[in-house]
């Protein structure tokens, strides 16, 4: 056993109102610059719809990730040697078309433009070459569901659902969407690491974040194509690969990333969790209905004594296992069992998790209804107010986000691992209601949770960490001693006596 | 001292010295700077025709170039049967002709494709224009003087190892046509450019590559110390 501490955080996709701001805090701290304007480290997708990159998620196209055939883990994208014989062009590499040309608008055209007839306007003009451009896609293009046809059908996850289902989520009336916020996430195993030919990319061992080192990036452009999150992106002014650094700097001096920070919806979790490096190999090469164990199966737990001093053994100090031990990440997503990764299928063991959300269920029993009266049009639900709840727990299969298109987002298809995680949910929140209601926990209730596999301090916690936690309950972080770690990079009385600030090396292309 | 002696040299050690010198220096102090510069994301197409041409055109005809350099009387001995001899001369000149298409296309592309256009530097254009005249006059000099392979080891085998051996013979070339020597000198153009440029990305070429486990992990703090 190698135990490692990682930095994770989770998104409790219920809770997600996407309201953007943490793209907009993650922009304006990390990629408001040359060459990074079409980056979105953190992006809001909403779902189903095709994301961005348009359609990352088909990895016949864009060749990202793991994939394990006859005992071998390979990459997606290339052997080693087929990797140094496309250097030179990198068929899988998406191109700016595919995410989209930045633009801003002409603004100063306001105030100069001369006396006239009409209102000057402001014209998009592109933000590469300058020239006048007309917009034709944005990061946030299916924003809500705009341009559904267009998009929303192209989602990879709607494949393998039944043609009725399908047929029920394109329903006007039943229309339902919901939002996926993405960062890197700082995989356990990593494709655009092992896709790098420079050996730029590396993951922190004390951490956990993955991050490309810029003096070693010579833009051979591979980890962009072998990421299947497509959250490497190369910037086209510096020729160097950049991505999501999870804010270390923030986490080293104390504070929550800064999406994680701005989130309004509070829906972001932050915490460590301990993990046995040694069997990443073979969590990584199970088939992919065991995938979502497998990986669980790695994390490990920070109160097994055993645990603590092997973790002790491994340099991890004590804050760090305190750290672990109050994680909400851990509590959510082994304690609990609600969060899963994005994507397992990948196999990149991704590190970031996700609460899935519920939805609505009603349109299907109101169509149920329609149809046994016999009559069109929207019907109100005439069912007893006490029952309906209980309706929803017991008709999961009905959700309008269908619970496959879940299953497909966060199980690899493997909806046995959804709906328990739903059912839990909906076991909390329907024995909130009926304490609300009937001033205590009712018997019915008491059944649903006793169904859901959740004793009632449970379903109490898993309501206080989900609807009123603290500051210090959602961002548990580490102490990471920057001050002991300082002079260990570099001699803090080297510079005594010099200038001060050594030599500036702009970012600039070639320079 | 006469323009001969000049160009083919004194400047080649002008060249040379500053080829390792600023590579070196560029490499330790300013590897920032390092990169291939790619502009794949901008534009595919036809970086894709472009690209793959003048790479693997140069890569081959430069290791043939080298090879010469090496073992020229293996190159003779290879040469001494005339049918090895044209094969040799074709697939040299094809893959000259493969590399000029090839950088001709990116050159056009840089010009006219306003994205690339866009994040291009003269350093850039200029990096272009030197390759593309070494594959241009590469090829008319396989034209016109037939047959390059056969008197390559008879005057410039001697001639680039005289270099090398700091005892420079440049009346070796004094006689040579004007195309020929126009290739020798950007060569030397090239390699004086070479630091300055995004062509140190050569030295870069990431063989380690293959050998290398797939993951990689830092300690941050072990590293340090």
């Amino acid at each position: 056993m190698k135990v490692r501490a990682h930095m994770s955080m989770l998104f409790h996709l219920d809770k997600c109102i996407g309201c953007h701001t943490c793209s907009i805090a993650c922009k304006n701290l990390w990629t408001d610059r040359k060459g990074a304007e079409y980056m979105w480290w953190n992006n809001v997708e909403t779902r189903p719809g095709a994301g961005y990159p348009t359609g990352w998620e088909d990895q016949e196209r864009f060749r990202g990730g793991w994939e394990y055939k006859d005992g071998h883990l390979d990459l997606r994208l290339h052997s080693r040697t087929q990797g140094l014989f496309r250097l030179f062009f990198n068929p899988a590499l998406p191109s700016l078309d595919d995410y989209y040309e930045p633009f801003t608008f002409r603004y100063s055209d306001l105030f100069t433009a001369p006396e006239g007839e009409d209102q000057p306007t402001a014209i998009p003009v592109s933000m590469i070459t300058g020239e006048p451009m007309t917009p034709e896609a944005g990061p946030n293009w299916d924003d809500d569901l705009s341009g559904s046809p267009l998009y929303a059908k192209n989602d990879p996850n709607l494949k393998a659902l039944d043609p009725e289902v399908r047929a029920q989520l394109e329903e006007i009336e039943g229309v339902v969407f919901q939002y996926l916020p993405r960062i890197c996430n700082h995989c356990l195993n990593p494709a655009c690491v092992a896709a790098c030919p420079s050996g730029a990319i590396y993951k922190r061992a004390e951490d956990g974040v993955v991050l490309v080192n810029e003096n070693k990036c010579k833009a051979w452009r591979m980890c962009v194509a072998a990421c299947p999150y497509k959250k490497v992106y190369y910037n086209w002014a510096t020729g160097k690969s950049e991505k999501c650094i999870l804010c270390f700097p923030r986490l080293e001096t104390g504070q929550a990333p800064a999406c994680a920070h701005s989130c309004v919806g509070r829906i972001r979790y932050m915490g460590v969790l301990l993990y046995d490096a040694d069997r990443i190999p073979e969590a990584a090469m199970v088939p992919d209905e065991e995938l979502v164990e497998s990986q669980l199966s790695l994390i490990l737990d920070p109160f097994d004594p055993e645990v603590i001093a092997a973790a002790k053994a491994e340099g991890i100090d004590e804050g760090w296992i305190q750290a672990a031990q109050k994680s909400p990440i851990y509590k959510f997503v082994k304690v609990w069992r609600l969060a899963l990764p994005l994507h397992p299928e990948y196999r990149t063991l991704a590190m970031m998790f996700y609460v899935p959300p519920l939805s609505p269920v009603v349109s299907t029993v109101e169509k149920a209804f329609r149809a046994s009266q016999g009559n069109g049009g929207l019907v109100r639900l005439d069912l007893p107010e006490t029952d309906l709840d209980f309706e929803v727990y017991a008709a999961l299969e009905k959700a309008r986000m269908p619970v496959k298109y879940l299953a497909n987002l966060f199980a690899a298809g493997n909806e046995a691992h959804i709906v328990p995680v739903l059912k839990k949910m909906l076991a909390v929140r329907i024995l909130k209601r009926q304490e609300s209601l009937e001033g205590r926990p009712t018997e019915k209730a008491l059944k649903v949770l006793a169904d859901a596999g959740l004793t009632l301090e449970e379903a109490e916690a898993i309501y206080r960490l989900t609807t009123l936690p603290t500051l210090e309950e959602r961002f548990v972080l580490p102490p990471y001693h920057r001050e002991m770690a300082a002079e260990v990079w570099k001699d803090p009385l080297a510079h005594k006596g010099e200038a001060g600030l050594g030599y500036i090396q702009p970012p600039l292309r070639g320079e | 001292m006469n323009w001969n002696a000049l160009l083919f040299a004194v400047f080649p050690y002008i060249a040379l010295t500053l080829a390792v010198a600023v590579t070196a220096y560029r490499m330790v102090y300013r590897p920032f700077s390092v990169s291939a510069q790619s502009s794949q994301l901008l534009e595919q197409k036809r970086l894709f025709f472009g690209s793959t041409a003048m790479h693997w055109g140069l890569v081959i005809v430069l290791l043939g170039h080298l090879l010469a350099l090496l073992l020229p009387k293996g190159l003779l001995l290879w040469n001494a049967v005339p049918l090895r001899l044209y094969l040799l001369e074709i697939t040299g000149l094809g893959l000259g002709l493969w590399a000029l298409f090839g950088t001709y296309v990116l050159l056009a592309r840089r010009i006219s494709v306003a994205r690339v256009r866009a994040a291009s530097t003269p350093m850039d254009y200029l990096v272009l224009v030197v390759v593309f005249v070494s594959a241009l006059t590469g090829v008319l000099t396989a034209v016109l003087y037939r047959y390059g392979s056969f008197w390559f080891p008879a005057v410039m085998t001697p001639y680039l190892w005289s270099v090398l051996t700091l005892n420079p013979r440049p009346e070796l070339l004094q006689d040579l046509p004007f195309w020929t020597k126009l290739h020798v000198f950007n060569f030397w153009l090239f390699l004086a450019l070479f630091p300055f440029s995004r062509l140190v990305h050569i030295v870069t070429v990431p063989l380690g590559y293959v050998v290398r486990p797939w993951q990689i992990v830092v300690w941050v703090r072990k590293l340090a110390r």
